[in-house]
């Protein structure tokens, strides 16, 4: 085989497991906009928040120590202990049911039927808030993630793709752990929004809120559940993101690479967000090696948005997005 | 005014001069009293405007989400004061309101259509699937089309999909919101003989707001008739067709025969000038 096209095949795998990042970061948006009709802005910061809770139960941190040493005079950083990786992100869980239910509360609740630019800058409120308050918690220094998966080169596929066509690949573990993970997150959300009761409510609420009031379903418990869903989804996120790029503040602004992603998927659509992230990640690994040396590079960076600003002239409802139903 | 309900009658639900404000400006009932007897069809007469679908909505508690009020009076269900409760709170008591427009949820099925009205239940899936069963039976047009997504099923089907998803929820009463809207005349016959066959057999009050006097009086066993955010008459159903005056204003017929529409709207413009 050609140099060339075996370049491109292992690019293109890359850009796949690149994309599989951004379908999560996306899917987080996609569950409140379903439900609620809320353009989470703060999807990405919640995924930094996340991430920054769980490095901070596993090192045994001290929340807030900053403040609390500053006030009292003290000198404490640390608990001293380790927690186990498993247990932490259990307890972020916890957290972030938690985050999701005081957001409600103290938030969305005293929104309800406003208008959505309202709520969207609520929204942004929040994301500069958390942003603040993740600091303010556990401190802004730049953090390591190790919850144990496996990360380097996959020398299987290296050795075996080396000795068929004489060039081996370079496939990271950790994208292929960050694909396994998706994959399974997904298919547990189809089948709780499919199958569960709760999951059907969930749905009735994203179809009409006032019918969904009317037999009964509590449209704040709903959408406690959607946020805390969504601060799932954001945990895995940050733990894929923060595994690779370290724990910090840029960690937030994945969220930028998820709004093209919602673009060319639609806003209400999961598989869309998978899709979309998909080609969105081939797309801009593809351009960037085919076109890039061309152009001088760099191309990573604008080509999602292009690619999202022509969806936008030709189908504004994304390639997933909810079909309006009109009968005839 | 006639007598209000028969002695041997019990009151389900008793609605004393309450009065609903959207917005904090907009009032909407001016002082609405009405009863609904157990077991009974009770329907709530008036054109558009008049309050029928506020007062249903101040019953289910779904005004707060519209930003209205109940600001004078009371609402009780079984001699209780239902006031500040949740419409979940309401369902789990049995009151469940059908909207107008149906308000079907477009993209679940039939099936998960019916299934959202169990959403309060705590009786275990066995009796759940048992009342999916009765539904069917009742509205044998849903279980032909179970499977599909309600936002392509016909109005009569949507109309039924969102009865039958009332009854999932083991109603004591259901208060019907304008069934006929955008029905063919056939298909209105065919709804309100359910409602009434599910009244005989299952026990079910109605409270039933609608625009088409005629049908609703045929139904019905009680009859009120709303103007501009007041009753301004009551009495049975046999009665009230009967009367003159509802035979003039409602059903558009007088001692002349039939008028046409134009004829009647001014007369009644007169009428209310004079009185």
């Amino acid at each position: 085989m050609p140099d060339q096209l075996l370049f491109a095949i292992e690019v293109t795998l890359n850009g796949l497991m690149a994309g599989v990042l951004y379908a999560l970061v996306a899917l987080g948006f996609v569950l409140i906009y379903k439900a609620s009709g809320i353009f989470n802005y703060a999807q990405g910061v919640m995924a930094l928040f996340a991430a920054l809770t769980l490095v901070g139960i596993m090192e045994g941190q001290v929340p807030f120590s900053h403040l609390i040493n500053a006030i009292f005079g003290t000198e404490i950083h640390h608990f001293g202990w380790h927690v186990p990786a498993l247990a932490a992100i259990i307890l972020t869980i916890a957290v972030m049911v938690v985050f999701a239910w005081l957001v409600q509360v103290l938030i969305f609740r005293h929104l309800v039927n406003q208008e959505p630019i309202l709520l969207f800058m609520a929204t942004i409120g929040l994301a500069y808030f958390l942003e603040g308050f993740g600091d303010l918690m556990w401190g802004s220094d730049i953090k390591k993630l190790d919850v144990g998966l496996p990360q380097g080169i996959n020398g299987w596929i290296d050795q075996t793709t080396f000795d068929a066509f004489g060039y081996g690949f370079f496939i990271d573990n950790l994208d292929i752990s960050a694909t396994i993970v998706a994959i399974i997150l997904v298919a547990g959300l189809i089948i709780f929004s499919q199958y569960t009761k709760q999951g059907r409510a969930l749905r009735a609420v994203a179809d009409d809120h006032q019918a969904a009031l009317s037999v009964g379903i509590s449209l704040n418990f709903i959408w406690v559940l959607v946020w805390s869903v969504a601060g799932f989804v954001a945990l895995v996120a940050g733990i894929m993101w923060g595994a690779k790029s370290g724990v910090q503040f840029s960690l937030s602004l994945i969220a930028l690479k998820a709004l093209p992603v919602l673009m060319l998927g639609g806003f209400t659509s999961i598989p869309g967000a998978i899709v979309g992230g998909l080609i969105i990640g081939v797309g801009e690994k593809l351009f960037e090696f085919l076109i890039g040396p061309m152009v001088g590079g760099a191309t990573e960076n604008w080509f999602a948005y292009v690619l999202a600003l022509l969806f936008l002239v030709f189908r504004p409802q994304g390639l997933f997005g909810e079909k309006i139903i009109e009968r005839v | 005014m006639l007598d209000t309900t028969d002695a041997d009658q019990k009151t389900l639900l008793e609605i004393n001069n309450i009065e609903v404000i959207y917005n904090h400006v907009i009032l909407v009932l001016k002082g609405v009293s009405l009863k609904v007897a157990e077991g009974g069809i009770t329907a709530l007469l008036g054109g558009n405007g008049a309050g029928k679908t506020t007062t249903l909505k101040a019953i289910s508690n779904l005004l707060h989400s519209e930003r209205g009020e109940v600001t004078k009076g009371s609402i009780a269900y079984r001699g209780q004061k239902v006031a500040g409760l949740d419409p979940a709170d309401m369902v789990r008591r049995g009151v469940i309101q059908v909207m107008e427009g149906r308000h079907c949820f477009e993209h679940l099925t039939v099936e998960e259509n019916l299934m959202t009205g169990a959403y309060t239940r705590r009786d275990g899936k066995g009796v759940v699937d048992e009342d999916l069963e009765k539904v069917y039976s009742y509205f044998p047009r849903l279980k032909e089309r179970r499977k599909s997504q309600a936002g392509y099923t016909s109005g009569g089907e949507q109309q039924m999909t969102a009865i039958g998803r009332a009854l999932m929820s083991r109603p004591e009463t259901i208060l019907l919101d304008e069934p006929s809207m955008g029905l063919a005349p056939q298909l209105v016959e065919e709804i309100f003989g359910i409602v009434k066959n599910l009244n005989e057999k299952e026990g079910v009050s109605f409270l039933l707001a609608e625009q088409n006097t005629n049908v609703a009086l045929r139904f019905a066993h009680y009859g009120y008739i709303l103007e501009s955010g007041r009753v301004v008459m009551d009495g049975p159903a046999a009665e009230l067709r009967e009367n003159p005056d509802v035979k003039e204003f409602y059903l558009g017929v007088s001692e002349e025969g039939r008028k046409s529409f134009r004829d009647v709207r001014s007369y009644r413009r007169r009428k209310r000038w004079l009185s």
